[in-house]
Parts: C-alpha cells; sequence; structure tokens
C-alpha cells in the first residue's frame, strides 16, 4: 500500500474553481460580444482581440519578469478584464490605443496593487478612465451600429443618446423636441444606438445576468440594487419635471448601467462581501450614476460611479458585519 | 496692492503667533514625565523588539531594567553581556556576565534516519499539523519540518535544510532570544550555553519511547540504553523517561559520551577532528 | 412541510453508497484494544490488571469525575496488556488490550430480541443507569450522554431533539438503525423524555431517507409525543445548532448551550443506546459503522465491538482498493485522517471511509479572490476570508471579535472555496490560540 495521506478536514471539495467561475463569466458576455459583432463588424472583432491579447500577454510579462513569480494567467482573469476594457471602448478606437488602456488596466490597477484579489479598483474600468481623460476626442467617438460593419477606424459616427439629452438640454430644449432625435425604447432594448462596443445591447447583458445568476456565479444583490435606485431616483426627477428629465427606462437602457451593473460592479475583488453591503454598494452607485448624468459635466457616469464606490468597500467590509448565528436581535 | 500684501502678512504672522501659544498650552498640559534615563537605556538595547528578554519589545525592557534594583533575572540576549555592560554603566549598576546561549536543535530524524511513513497535505504549519497528528514519521516526539520556528526567527538565523528536512541554526545570528523555542510545538528547540569557541554536546533527540519503539521509528533516536550515564564522569547526564540528557551546566565537554552512544544521538559540535585510527580511515575514505 | 435552516450550508454530492446495505455483525477479532479516553472528558480509571479475565459487558475502566465515561469489555477473554497503543492521530494512548476467548456474556445482559416498551424506572434512576453504562453522544463528539440529561439548576428542558439528519456525506449508520431498529429507537427517545421531564420530542431526517422518515412516521401514534420532521438536505444541518434552529426556529446564544434555549439534542444512535442499556441492561461496548468508499468492493454497516481495529473492518468489506490514499475516521467534512489504519474503533467511530489517492490530494492554492462563497456557505454567519488573514497574521484580539470562537469547523468554507484556500485549517490554529488566550485570562 502506497503512503497514507494526512490532512485537516474537510477531505472533499467542491468542483468550484477560479478558472471555472471566470469561464462562467466569459460565457455569459458571449452574447453581448455576438450582438456586437452583428453591430459593429471588423471594429469590434479587433478591438476585442488586441485588448484581450494585451491583457493576458501584459499580465505574463509582469509576472514572469518583474515580479518573478508563478505565472496564473490560467485563471482566466486577465481574459475577463480584456473582454470587459473593449465592452468599454468604442469600436473604432485605435489600436495602440487600445494596448496602453491595457497596461494601464492589468499593470497599474491589477499587478501593482499584488494582482488578482488584491486590487481596490476595478482594473477594466481604471484602464476605461484613463483613456477617457487622455485620449478624449477618440473615446468620445461613437461608431453608428449596422452602417459601420466593415470599416475600423474611418466608421461613420454619431452621438449616443446621452450624449444628445445633455446637449439639448444645455441648449434649452425639452424632452418632447428631443424625441425624433433619441432611439425609441425598443431600439435602445435592441442596441440600435450609438455607445461603447459591449454596453449598447441591453437583451444580450440580460441574457448574460441571467446565465451569472443560474451558475450562481454573481448574486442579485449588487445589479438589481444599482436597477432599484437608479429607476427610482430618476423617477422622481422624471415625475417632478418630465420635459427635462429623462424618464427612468431610458436611463437604465442608455449608457453603461446594464454592462456596469451587471459585469463590472460585480467584480468580486472590488465589491463588498454580504448582501446588506452589496445594497449599500449598489444604492451609492445608482445615485453616483444620475447625479453625474443630470447635474454633472459628462453625459455618462457609470464608469465614476462604479470607481468612487470601489474605494468605499473596505470600509463596508469593515462596518458591515453579516448576522452572526445566536447574535441577539434587538 | 500693497495694502493686500500687508494684511496678508499680518494676518499670517498674528495666525502663527496665536497657534504656537496652544501649541505650547497644550504641550505643558499634557506633558508626561518620564525618566530620561529609559531613553538612554534603550538607545543601548539591540531595537530588534524580539521579546527575547520576556518584555513587549526594548521600551519595556528598559523601564524594567531602570526600575529594577538589581539586573537579576533580566538579561537581554540578543545584545549579550556587552549590552548589559552598557545598560549598568547607564544606570551606575553592575549587571552580572551571563554566558552566552544558541538556539539547539535536539532531532536528527533526517529521511535516511527516519523513513517517511505518511504523506501530510495541508497548511504549512507546525502548530496546525500537531494538532491534527503525531507527525509524518513512526516517531511521536520529533520535528515535522514545516518551518514554524524559521517563521518566527527575527534574525534570519534558522532555516530548514533541504536534504536532511530538519531546521539548522546559524550559530552567528543567532541572539537566543527564544522565539523558535517557543514556536516548536514539538518542544524540540532549546536554549544551551554557546560553548567555548562554540563547541557543545548536546543528546539532538527527544523520542521518550522505549528503546526499541524509537530505534524502530529512528535509527539516530536515542534508545535510552544509559551507557552515557555511566561513562559520564562529571554526572552531567540524567536520564529520564528512556531519554538522556545532558546538562550544559555540568559538561566538561570531554566527548567520552559521543564516543559510546550507539545510535549517535549524542552530538558534538565545532570540535576538531579525532585523532584517532578510525577517525584517520575515515578521512582517507573521503579523500 | 420541509424545514430547514436559514443561513449558510453547502450541498456536498451525498455517495450515500451503503444506505441499502442492512446492519451485519462483523465476526469478533482475535484482539480489541480499549481506549481508556474515548469521550469528552476526563480518562476512565482502569479497573482490572494484566492477566485478568473478563467478560462481554463487564466494567473494566471506571469514570474518573462528572464529565468522564465508564468503559467496558466488548470481548471475553485474558486482559494481555495495559499498554499504550497509537490512537488516530497517531499518538500513543493508554488503553486495555484483551485477548478475544469465546463470546461469554455478563449474566445480567438480556439477550433476547423483544421489544420492551415498559419504561420501569424513574428520571434519576434512568440518568443513573445511562451514566453506568457509558453512553457517550454517538453522532461522533462522544460527549458523555449523563452530563446532558442532567439539567443544570435553574434551567429547564422543554423539548428533546433526536438528530437522525446524518448530513455527512458517504455516512449511513444512523440511516440504517432508523430503519431497522424503528421501535426500539422510539422506546428509547421515550425513555431520554422521562429522563428530562419533556412531553415533546422531534426526530429530524434530512429528506434524502423518505424510507427512514416514512417509517418512523408509520410507528408515531404508538409512541405519543414524538414526531418526525422531515428536513430539507443542507450541510451542516446535523450541528446541534443549526438541528434546533431548523426545528424550532430558535437560536443558541452565542458561546451558550441547547439548554439555555430548553433543547437537549441526542443522536439517533445515542437513543438506541440508551434503550439497550435501561430495557436490556447493555452497557455501550458496540455500535453501528459505515464502512464504505467509492472503490470498495463491499461498502457495509457493520455493528462492530469498541477496540477492534480498523483495518478488519475494511477487510470484511472487501480490503483496501489497490490505490488507497487516505482512510477517514468520521464523515468526509469532519473525519479524521487516520495516520494508521490499525487503530481500534472508539464509542466516537461512526464511519470509515476509504479514498482513492488522487481523491486524497488537496488541489493546488490560489489567490483569494473575494468571490464571498465563503461567508454565504459559513453557518455561523462568520467572515472565513478574514478569518485566514487574521490568523496568518497571528491577530488573536481581532479573531476573538470577529467571534472565531463560534466556528465548530464544519468546513463548508474549505469546501465551497474557489482558490482551494485552506480555510479552516488556518481558522482551527487561530482558534487554539484564541481558546489559550481566552483560558488564561480566566484564570
Amino acid at each position: 500500500m502506497n503512503k497514507l495521506i494526512v490532512s485537516p478536514s474537510p477531505h472533499i471539495h467542491s468542483d468550484e474553481s477560479t478558472r471555472r467561475l471566470m469561464f462562467n463569466v466569459v460565457l455569459a458576455l458571449l452574447p453581448t460580444l455576438v450582438v456586437s459583432i452583428y453591430y459593429f463588424g471588423v471594429g469590434a472583432i479587433m478591438v476585442t482581440m488586441v485588448s484581450v491579447a494585451s491583457c493576458v500577454l501584459f499580465e505574463y510579462l509582469i509576472q514572469k519578469f518583474i515580479i518573478k513569480g508563478k505565472t496564473t494567467i490560467s485563471d482566466g482573469s486577465a481574459i475577463v478584464t480584456g473582454i470587459l476594457l473593449a465592452f468599454n471602448v468604442p469600436s473604432n478606437l485605435p489600436w495602440y490605443i487600445v494596448v496602453i488602456g491595457s497596461l494601464v488596466a492589468i499593470g497599474v490597477a491589477k499587478m501593482s496593487f499584488g494582482g488578482l484579489g488584491n486590487n481596490p479598483f476595478n482594473p477594466a474600468l481604471v484602464g476605461r478612465v484613463f483613456m477617457l481623460i487622455s485620449f478624449p476626442v477618440q473615446m468620445t467617438s461613437w461608431p453608428l451600429p449596422i452602417e459601420s460593419r466593415l470599416k475600423y477606424i474611418d466608421a461613420i459616427t454619431g452621438p449616443t443618446p446621452l450624449a444628445i439629452l445633455k446637449e439639448g438640454l444645455k441648449n434649452g430644449e425639452n424632452i418632447s423636441q428631443l424625441t425624433d432625435k433619441l432611439p425609441s425604447h425598443m431600439q435602445m432594448f435592441m442596441g440600435l444606438m450609438g455607445g461603447s462596443l459591449g454596453e449598447i445591447a441591453a437583451f444580450a447583458l440580460l441574457i448574460g445576468f441571467a446565465w451569472l445568476l443560474f451558475t450562481k456565479t454573481i448574486t442579485w444583490h449588487i445589479p438589481v440594487s444599482i436597477f432599484t435606485t437608479i429607476t427610482v431616483f430618476t423617477g422622481i426627477l422624471w415625475l417632478i419635471n418630465p420635459e427635462k428629465n429623462a424618464d427612468p427606462l431610458f436611463h437604465l437602457l442608455t449608457g453603461g448601467v446594464m454592462l456596469g451593473a451587471i459585469f463590472m460592479a460585480t467584480d468580486y475583488v472590488t465589491s463588498p462581501m454580504h448582501p446588506l453591503g452589496m445594497w449599500i454598494f449598489g444604492i451609492g452607485i445608482g445615485l453616483l450614476t444620475v447625479i453625474i448624468r443630470v447635474w454633472g459635466a459628462y453625459p455618462e457616469g457609470v464608469s465614476f460611479a462604479i470607481l468612487i464606490m470601489n474605494a468605499f468597500v473596505p470600509l463596508i467590509n469593515r462596518y458591515v458585519k453579516p448576522k452572526r448565528f445566536g447574535e441577539e436581535v434587538k | 496692492m500693497s495694502s493686500i500684501l500687508l494684511t496678508s502678512i499680518i494676518i499670517l504672522s498674528v495666525l502663527g503667533v496665536l497657534l504656537a501659544v496652544i501649541l505650547y498650552a497644550v504641550a505643558q498640559k499634557f506633558k508626561v514625565i518620564e525618566d530620561p534615563r529609559i531613553d538612554q537605556v534603550e538607545a543601548v538595547l539591540p531595537g530588534a523588539n524580539c521579546g527575547g528578554c520576556g518584555f513587549p519589545g526594548c521600551r519595556g525592557m528598559a523601564e524594567a531594567l531602570v526600575k529594577a534594583d538589581d539586573f537579576g533575572s533580566l538579561f537581554c540576549p540578543v545584545g549579550g553581556n556587552s549590552t548589559m555592560a552598557k545598560a549598568a554603566e547607564v544606570l551606575g549598576k553592575v549587571a552580572e556576565a551571563k554566558d552566552p546561549m544558541v538556539a539547539v536543535v535536539r532531532c536528527s530524524g533526517s529521511p535516511e534516519h527516519r523513513p517517511r511513513t505518511l504523506e501530510y497535505d495541508g497548511a504549512t504549519s507546525c502548530k496546525l499539523a500537531t494538532m491534527l497528528y503525531s507527525g509524518d514519521t513512526g516517531c511521536q516526539f520529533g520535528c515535522l519540518g514545516l518551518g514554524d520556528c524559521v517563521n518566527a526567527c527575527q534574525f534570519d538565523a534558522i532555516h530548514i535544510d533541504p536534504e536532511t528536512k530538519l531546521p539548522v541554526v546559524d550559530d552567528e545570528k543567532c541572539t537566543a532570544c527564544g522565539a523558535c523555542a517557543k514556536a516548536c510545538p514539538k518542544f524540540i528547540i532549546e536554549l544551551r550555553k554557546k560553548g567555548p569557541k562554540n563547541k557543545r554536546i548536546y543528546v539532538s533527540c527527544v523520542n521518550k519511547d522505549k528503546g526499541g519503539i524509537a530505534r524502530k521509528a529512528c535509527s539516530a533516536a536515542c534508545i535510552g540504553c544509559g551507557k552515557c550515564v555511566k561513562t559520564c564522569p562529571h554526572e552531567a547526564i540524567v536520564l529520564e523517561n528512556n531519554l538522556a540528557y545532558i546538562d550544559f551546566n555540568k559538561c566538561k565537554l570531554c566527548r567520552k559520551c559521543v564516543e559510546v552512544c550507539p545510535t549517535g544521538a549524542i552530538h558534538e559540535l565545532n570540535f576538531p577532528p579525532r585523532k584517532k585510527v578510525e577517525a584517520a580511515t575515515e578521512n582517507a575514505e573521503t579523500k | 412541510m420541509l424545514k430547514t435552516f436559514p443561513k449558510g450550508g453547502v450541498h456536498p454530492p451525498e455517495n450515500k453508497i451503503s444506505a441499502n446495505r442492512p446492519i451485519e455483525a462483523l465476526p469478533l477479532p482475535s484482539k480489541v484494544s480499549i481506549l481508556v479516553s474515548q469521550h469528552i472528558g476526563a480518562p476512565a480509571t482502569i479497573l482490572v490488571a494484566k492477566g485478568d479475565k473478563v467478560k462481554v459487558g463487564q466494567l473494566i475502566a471506571q469514570s474518573s469525575g462528572f464529565v468522564s465515561a465508564n468503559i467496558h469489555s466488548s470481548v471475553s477473554g485474558t486482559v494481555e496488556s495495559l499498554d499504550a497503543v497509537m490512537d488516530s492521530s497517531g499518538y500513543k494512548r493508554t488503553a486495555i488490550t484483551i485477548t478475544v476467548e469465546g463470546d461469554e456474556w455478563e449474566e445480567s445482559i438480556d439477550r433476547s430480541k423483544d421489544l420492551n416498551k415498559t419504561i420501569s424506572l424513574s428520571a434519576e434512576e434512568i440518568i443513573k443507569k445511562i451514566s453506568a453504562s457509558g453512553i457517550v453522544g454517538l453522532g461522533g463528539a462522544t460527549f458523555p450522554s449523563h452530563v446532558k440529561l442532567s439539567i443544570p439548576a435553574g434551567k429547564k428542558a422543554e423539548v428533546l431533539i433526536i438528530n437522525g439528519v446524518e448530513c455527512e456525506p458517504y455516512l449511513t449508520s444512523d440511516h440504517r438503525l432508523m430503519l431497522e431498529k424503528g421501535h426500539e429507537l422510539m422506546v428509547g427517545i421515550q425513555i431520554l423524555m422521562r429522563a428530562l421531564n419533556v412531553d415533546k420530542a422531534f426526530i429530524g431526517i434530512e429528506n434524502n431517507k423518505p424510507d427512514a422518515i416514512a417509517h418512523l412516521q408509520s410507528l408515531e401514534t404508538e409512541y405519543p409525543g414524538i414526531k418526525v420532521q422531515a428536513l430539507k438536505v443542507k450541510y451542516p444541518q446535523g450541528g446541534e445548532k443549526q438541528l434546533i434552529k431548523s426545528i424550532t426556529n430558535r437560536e443558541v446564544p452565542s458561546g451558550g448551550l441547547p439548554i439555555d434555549i430548553g433543547a437537549v439534542v441526542h443522536n439517533v444512535g445515542t437513543a438506541f443506546a440508551v434503550y439497550e442499556a435501561v430495557q436490556k441492561n447493555k452497557p455501550l461496548f458496540e455500535r453501528v459503522v459505515t464502512v464504505t468508499g467509492k472503490e470498495l468492493a463491499k461498502p457495509s454497516n457493520f455493528v462492530v465491538r469498541i477496540g477492534t481495529p480498523i483495518s478488519s473492518l475494511i477487510d470484511a468489506a472487501g480490503g483496501f482498493p489497490e490505490d488507497t490514499g487516505k482512510v477517514v475516521n468520521g464523515g468526509p467534512m469532519m473525519g479524521k485522517a487516520l495516520s494508521d489504519t490499525n487503530v481500534p474503533v472508539t464509542k466516537g467511530t461512526s464511519g470509515v471511509i476509504v479514498f482513492k489517492e488522487t481523491d486524497s490530494k488537496r488541489k493546488a492554492e490560489g489567490a483569494c479572490i473575494r468571490c464571498a462563497k465563503c461567508v454565504s456557505a459559513c453557518p455561523m454567519g462568520l467572515e472565513p476570508f478574514l478569518l485566514i488573514k487574521l490568523s496568518q497574521r497571528m491577530m488573536y484580539d481581532r479573531l476573538e471579535t470577529e467571534r472565531i470562537m463560534d466556528c465548530m469547523e464544519c468546513g463548508s468554507c474549505s469546501f465551497g472555496c474557489p482558490a482551494n484556500l485552506p480555510l479552516l485549517d488556518y481558522i482551527r490554529l487561530g482558534k487554539g490560540e484564541v481558546g489559550k488566550i481566552i483560558r488564561a485570562r480566566k484564570n
């Protein structure tokens, strides 16, 4: 007989693994990728490929030559970051900007904090915001879906619904005057509007959400709390003055709300650990998003809202504790 | 224009003076009067805060030294006699010289001597392994080799030898703070007298099993035969629970016990090679 | 309606391979080694000497305090030695080794199979009898049963809960016992009810044992006051605090005992042993042990005499498979890996599981990705991801305020960790240290 193995209990382990979780996230992102390729064609393929490849490569190089530790690219987290980074930029973004964004996302936001599990901010969002501030022109020219399918850098561009709204309201126009310029709710649900390549198609993102819930990769708390907060907050504004404020559904379907709430805010590393903390986190993101959209200088605020709330996560984790068993309930 | 400049200068100056007065008043009010000798003594101490003296840190030791009438049991193992003498000088007291100590690992159970019968698969911690089982060999007393002592050492003075899988103490770096001895859940590590020119003799085994059982588990185990006890001319060796122990205060380093030990459990360190025929042939063979 | 506890829990694969195997008696071994410390509390004092002849059921070591238990001989024969033998952790412990000669029982034991339903003893007499018979909690914790039945002054038991959950995967001994000894079990529960002076008892059984639920439910009318409560399958429902929560929806306060909220929990195995002790005058010297494993030729449920070497159980179940990697004493979630297979069966041995080598090793550790699966798995509402870090950094004050002492080491956190972190390993370590600090503070 062999040498017996002695180890502390438990002696069995579930088939859960980091790689499997990441794989499920990638699967959940696939419908959106397919829709994105349908709408933006060459550009979507190009940007996604460059982003994923450079994220994985940077992680490998940093681990191999700077940290000189074991490489962990096989856990799939760099692939997820790569896809999410690509989903957060327009499909006509030049490849070298994507590479710079990947370097910031992986090198600065992730590896410099100690790699997977230690980064306080969502790497993909740090990369996106860095690009947005450094390359504002390229980051805010949005290719029109379907029409620019066969073009990459030279795609025909147009504004996003949120930009139309911001611009219009600034010029003193009312919502009813802007309705002709804005896509209908159904078009927005299907993704027929300008925007980053992965944020437009709400229905595809919701399919991904269903998959994540079904596989128990994430819990419902964060996305639902964000959706609820945005609906309630914009709903109140809309009821007060429907001529100056867009309806809640418009806010939910435009910009990065769906992508942000389902895939970015739920990032394990940068979100709270217990349901109550998740609610606080989600409500914070919802409030900040609406505040930036309605009163801020930028037409869109989901990325900033998530990054700001990321900074509060350690605090939330420190003070919001799960209910202990046997604790006296007051 | 110049009036703006002037007002700014005046306001800032007034503010500065005012704050300085407040700061001074607060500092006076909350002033803690402390024996200045504590700082002086602390400066003499090594500043490693290792806890080897039994106090939380060097400051704690300094306070104790200042308070103490005579140093008695107070001793800084890291700084040794010279540090204690300096501290005594500062305080105008006398420090008795103590023998320098060193950590000694009392286990010789390398895989060669002590075959592994089990495989451990858990967190790398001797303490946890001890809670779980007796060890991955037939000897329930011996070293587990998971390195709690290495983690406890602040002076980088103890390492696991990759070949013998046993900890090895670096005499030069070891300060005898005792952190490793405290960390070892098997109580294998002992602080012993460093000895003249680092020469020392000790029983490198803590197995309390009966001879047959001990030997079956490990070929280098002390089997409690008592030959060393009979041989020792200085009555420095006691046999208790099938285990010999050499009292380092009585041992005169004559090496007679090393010669008679049938299993080689008694180790001698830093002695010159013996001038015996056997030793010579051994040397010849290795050449 | 199915009940369960609300917070935490995991669903490990059940693998109840031996569920259909009726309980059989294991042939007598040639030699037994009976440890004098098979229970929580002080070791028993030995009453026999080398060379003494003993009978089955004879008292050979006496309880040495209130929290301690009597030990009876499980065989008849000659005391061979009183030397230390290896226990399941590989440490040497004092044991009485007896060479088996024949199978001669004490005359006072009623060996007939007839059911005796009339309970003639009073509450005090019952507790005395249980104490004399050396009965301890047979679920694995081995806490002396008479201590649990002696209600401290100022407290009152309101409900008796019988633990038939058997939430550990693989194990089936309680399941078989409920199926085959239903009547005896019910009488045993009535004895316990009288000892505690309660009129209500619940038997908690998980829904993966529908045959046991149906069988015991059919007996409910015959034994008034006893109710079978079907429960949803969820590990660790067999934990005392979780079971009470599932059935009564009351929470044992942190650091408290079940009796603080009027509940007393006993295992089905214990209830059966109580029946045998009180009605048949038979002390605890044998128990049902599940011997199982995916590669084992004949997974079985055996009635085993205490002190039988575990290797002979495995031999009777078809012998060691070729690539045995690990042998576990108890369930796969909380059991102990054996360092030697010749160690004797004790009162706490509920099962023996043989794993093949590839199933025995842990997977490689990764980095914590803060997925919070350990937080949602913890039935005590703790945060294992935090406890492991604090434990590794030896921050014992923080560990105490984070309530590490509430951990019951069920292993749910380690089981589900996607990064395969040894969460429970370090929590155990921290618990040990914090426990020492607390004890030092009390003294």
